[in-house]
């Protein structure tokens, strides 16, 4: 995990939008939102849940190692950038790639486009813009100390297990901390959780 | 694995190259601009103010190019939302430079002609003309006045003014009448004062908070930070709801009471902790009057009366008497959920009863508070815009107090009228010719009053009808005259925010041609009929001047308020009675009140059920409120792409139990009305429950359908409960278009609403993230 990041937390949300407002506005892609906001279980519950870019870490983010125009770089701090306009074709590899349905592609544009962590305010010492304005916390930004320090007791993990497959991610989500070894429900089988084996 | 994070690492180098462009200053400084407005590298500026919409007022700046237009908004890190937004607020710049902006009075001789666009002159000399002949033929009560809690308190100031000086006329009330007059009737009663008693950040050193009747995440989302932190201390939260909202879904204790029965859960609530010694007789011993009178009538609620009353189960009721009396400090909060209702009074003072007698007042982290839907819910009543209130929040009936304001103004004590009657009283009045004449200021009586059939009658039964408003609301789209008038970027002016905490919102653009400001026009018809003199202000802040004064001395104190101070401290709460003052965040830390013996008078409350009587061909409650994207009726919201977008449309929340599937086709009826609506079926509201949204116009009104009932106090609407059916119908009611002036286009963004008629897909309503 990188130092500075994102941790969403789903118990938080209120399905309020306020992220995907935010994110519009945001001078990287300015007037397109990046995140998706999903209804968990409509009907029984008001649950919900944002899902901003994951920043995959390991292995490398699967939208930039299959996209066959070199066109997604990947930050020395970590950060998964959207494609790069010269670059780009608009095959959408990158979208069947990515595990958590993140790039969007615009086709008429033959630009695929993705949250890249507000890099142009990230690299100010800002919080990416969905973060600052969520007004609970269900997305937050900052090292896990300071979510820690604001949050005792906490737990989070960065790594999410699809069939054999283990993704390591840059960006963090908060799960509860008596359920931590819980597997995803209809899911697939949890092979690590905050780094302990659990096979 | 987790995460150790490593070192804190190092500040990445400024590359002036990825800068954004404009707000290297701003971003450099941390989130403030390094020399405050001016974050320019190329021509931007960012304007320090407030949100336009509800009362928790979250700070944000306003981006504005360096041809002045405001283009974007930046989040701000002020004490009330420490950067937070919500999407309405992140959203609302967008009305600033809007294409459905009126830009030109619009007038017409009769409801049978079209708008035409008409000079200010032509307009207001109509308008005035319109005056004297009504006032001449039927007196000066039968011209009315009612204006809004969405204006800066220097305006709200001026409407109040207007209508007892120029249109000398007893009937002036405003539309926060609808808001939250219920809570202030009950603060004043129990504590001589009418706001809340403490601050938001009192809410982090709690250690039970209980929310009653309040959507605390779709109303208030920035409040949320607030409730989070409480909890990450370890504090319990109670909600009481009929629904299951976002903030109740994660409540230790959430009691769904059936709506309309509030002060019999709050009664019982009582009744346990007396049984159980949970109370503070020290305490009560001290400060208090008429707790013996409170403690008998309690006895007549035990748990299992109440229970059955409430339809829900009796040990809730004790678990949340021992769960808020058994904590160290606890604070309760309540909004409209509680307080739209014709005992509305009489459920706030329930709410208060319990706080006094478990001694949870005064000090931090424990308190009271009513939540404030409208932005200035809380100015906009302080200073004589309300029908029984003249500035300082000063009574109408008192000798003294007109002798006061009457000296202040310079006018005759003799001329000054006397209380006039309340909005919905109004529009009674309205339809019965006592009124003949209004000027609304910035209200929607036609979506956001109850009862529309009687609304419309009413207004249609006016001989004249001025409205000032900057888009064409459904009101306005039914009056003889229109004045366009600013938006909030476009004048400096005040506000205070649910904490009673005074707020300052900047200028941020020019006004477009063609637009005044409201301050403006009530100055100039002032002129025209003869009293220029009573009302020479060049803006905002020469106004705020004579409101400092006006105020000084009463309980809602702000002669230690000025501009200047307001920017430097980012707020100060009343009251505030000298410009060394700080201001008072929290009250009653001293153990006295405002009532002259400065003890809380703690008052009998007894519950009687709802005004509209359940039978059984309307056996179900319909309970009303909002959703996240928009605001009251919709007038400003409804024409925001993003937010139409999120939630196009009404809907109404069904329990499976009545057997209809997402989607279907139901019509709603009651005893004013029916309308069709798409089914959200949902296991998150009670099953003898309906809910309807209430931000869009017929034929998707939730208000056509609510009974206009009043609390015989506070003379608030009892939209929360009325008696309804719901049956299944063929195809929902289409949502009509946001009224446009004659030859605009409506803005196409807005369209998505009439055509869309998909129910929402989750249960508190809200649409998809992104419709691509």
């Amino acid at each position: 995990m990188m130092g500075r990041t994102i941790f969403i937390d789903p118990g938080r949300c209120i399905g309020c939008q306020a992220c995907v407002s935010a994110c519009r506005e945001c001078d990287s892609h300015r007037g397109k939102s990046m995140i998706h906001l999903d209804y968990t279980d409509p009907g029984q519950s008001v649950a919900s849940l944002p899902t901003v870019c994951m920043h995959c870490e390991d292995p490398v983010a699967p939208c930039a190692e299959v996209c066959p125009a070199d066109a997604i770089l990947v930050t020395a701090d970590g950060v998964v950038q959207q494609a790069d306009t010269t670059r780009c074709i608009g095959c959408a590899n990158c979208v069947n790639a990515c595990p958590f349905g993140v790039p969007k592609i615009d086709l008429q544009a033959k630009l695929q486009m993705k949250c890249n962590l507000c890099y142009d305010r990230t690299a100010y010492g800002l919080a990416p813009m969905c973060a600052t304005v969520c007004p609970t916390g269900a997305l937050f930004y900052g090292t896990l100390e300071e979510l820690q320090a604001e949050r005792p007791g906490v737990q989070v993990a960065d790594s999410f297990a699809f069939g054999d497959v283990v993704v390591s991610t840059g960006v963090a989500m908060v799960v509860p901390a008596d359920k931590v070894q819980w597997p995803v429900p209809g899911g697939l089988p949890v092979v690590e959780v905050n780094g302990v084996d659990v096979r | 694995m987790t995460a150790t994070d490593p070192a804190k690492p190092a500040p990445l180098p400024l590359d002036p190259a990825i800068a954004p462009p404009g707000t290297r200053n701003f971003r450099d400084a941390g989130g403030i601009p390094a020399d405050r407005w001016h974050a320019d590298q190329n021509g931007e500026t960012l304007v320090p103010t407030h949100c336009c919409f509800c009362g928790v007022q979250c700070g944000m700046y306003l981006r504005v190019d360096n041809a002045g237009k405001v283009f974007g908004v930046e989040p701000r890190n002020h004490d009330i939302n420490r950067m937070r937004l919500c999407p309405k607020g992140i959203n609302a710049y967008q009305q600033v430079n809007h294409p459905d902006r009126l830009t030109s009075p619009l007038m017409r001789r009769s409801r049978y002609e079209e708008f035409k666009e008409a000079s200010w002159d032509e307009a207001l000399d109509f308008t005035v003309s319109e005056i004297r002949r009504i006032q001449a033929a039927h007196g000066n009560d039968a011209f009315g006045l009612l204006g809004g809690a969405s204006l800066y308190s220097e305006k709200t100031y001026l409407v109040g003014k207007f209508g007892r000086v120029a249109l000398k006329t007893r009937h002036v009330d405003y539309n926060g009448r609808l808001c939250m007059v219920s809570a202030a009737g009950a603060n004043k009663l129990a504590f001589g004062i009418d706001r809340a008693a403490n601050p938001f950040s009192d809410i982090l050193l709690t250690d039970c908070l209980l929310i009653a009747g309040s959507n605390v995440g779709e109303c208030f989302p920035v409040m949320t930070q607030y409730v989070w932190g409480a909890r990450d201390r370890g504090a319990t939260l109670i909600v009481i709801d009929p629904r299951e909202t976002a903030i109740a879904r994660t409540a230790d204790v959430h009691v769904p009471v059936k709506p309309g029965t509030d002060s019999a859960f709050f009664n019982a609530v009582l009744h346990v902790i007396v049984e159980e010694g949970l109370t503070d007789e020290a305490y009560l011993a001290a400060h208090t009057t008429g707790w013996d009178e409170v403690k008998k009538t309690v006895q007549a609620y035990p748990p299992a009366r109440s229970a059955e009353i409430c339809g829900i189960p009796a040990s809730q009721i004790v678990q949340v008497a021992r769960m808020f009396a058994g904590a160290d400090k606890a604070m309760a909060f309540h909004a409209r959920g509680i307080e739209h209702h014709s005992q509305g009074v009489e459920n706030c003072l329930s709410v208060i009863n319990m706080c006094v007698a478990t001694g949870n007042l005064g000090k931090p982290g424990a308190g009271y508070g009513t939540i404030t839907g409208q932005g200035n819910g809380q100015g906009g009543r302080e200073h004589g815009q309300k029908a029984d209130l003249l500035p300082g929040g000063r009574s109408i009936m008192n000798e003294e107090h007109r002798r006061q304001i009457c000296r202040i103004w310079g006018i005759d004590e003799a001329d000054l009228p006397p209380a006039g009657t309340s909005m919905m009283e109004m529009v009674w009045q309205m339809q019965r010719q006592e009124i003949r004449g209004l000027i609304g200021i910035c209200n929607n009586p036609f979506v956001s009053l109850p009862n529309y059939g009687a609304v419309k009658q009413g207004y249609d039964t006016l001989d004249f009808h001025a409205q000032f408003d900057f888009f064409l609301s459904e009101t306005a789209a039914n009056a003889h005259v229109v004045f366009p008038v600013t938006v909030w970027a476009e004048d400096e002016g005040v506000m205070a925010n649910t904490e009673a905490r005074v707020v300052k919102h900047n200028k941020a653009q020019e006004p477009p041609a063609g637009v005044r400001t409201d301050t403006w026009v009530m100055c100039e018809l002032a002129r025209r009929l003869g009293v220029g003199d009573k009302f020479d202000f060049a803006g905002s802040r020469e106004v705020f001047e004579e409101l400092r004064i006006a105020s000084a001395g009463t309980v809602n104190d702000y002669y230690g308020i000025t501009y200047e101070r307001l920017e430097a401290t980012g707020g100060i709460a009343w009251p505030c009675p000298s410009t060394e003052h700080p201001g008072t965040p929290r009250l009653f830390e001293d153990g006295r009140t405002y009532h002259p013996d400065g003890k809380i008078h703690m008052q009998v409350v007894e519950w009687h059920p709802p005004m509209d009587a359940y039978t059984e061909e309307f056996p179900l409650s319909l309970t009303t409120g909002r959703t996240v994207a928009h605001f009251l009726s919709g007038n400003q919201t409804r024409r925001l792409g993003a937010l139409v977008e999120q939630t196009p449309r009404p809907w109404v929340e069904v329990h499976p139990s009545h057997g209809f599937r997402d989607g279907d086709p139901v019509r709603v009826v009651t005893r004013r009305g029916s309308e069709v609506f798409p089914a959200l079926v949902t296991e998150a509201i009670r099953p003898d429950t309906v809910f309807i949204p209430y931000h869009w116009p017929v034929p998707t009104a939730a208000n056509a359908l609510t009974i206009d009932a009043l609390d015989p106090r506070s003379k608030i609407p009892e939209y929360k409960v009325c008696a309804a059916r719901i049956e299944a119908a063929e195809r929902v009611d289409e949502v009509p278009a946001p009224p446009t002036a004659p030859g605009r286009q409506a803005y196409p963004e807005t369209q998505v609403s009439r055509t869309d008629p998909l129910p929402p897909t989750s249960s508190q309503g809200r649409g998809t993230a992104e419709r691509s």
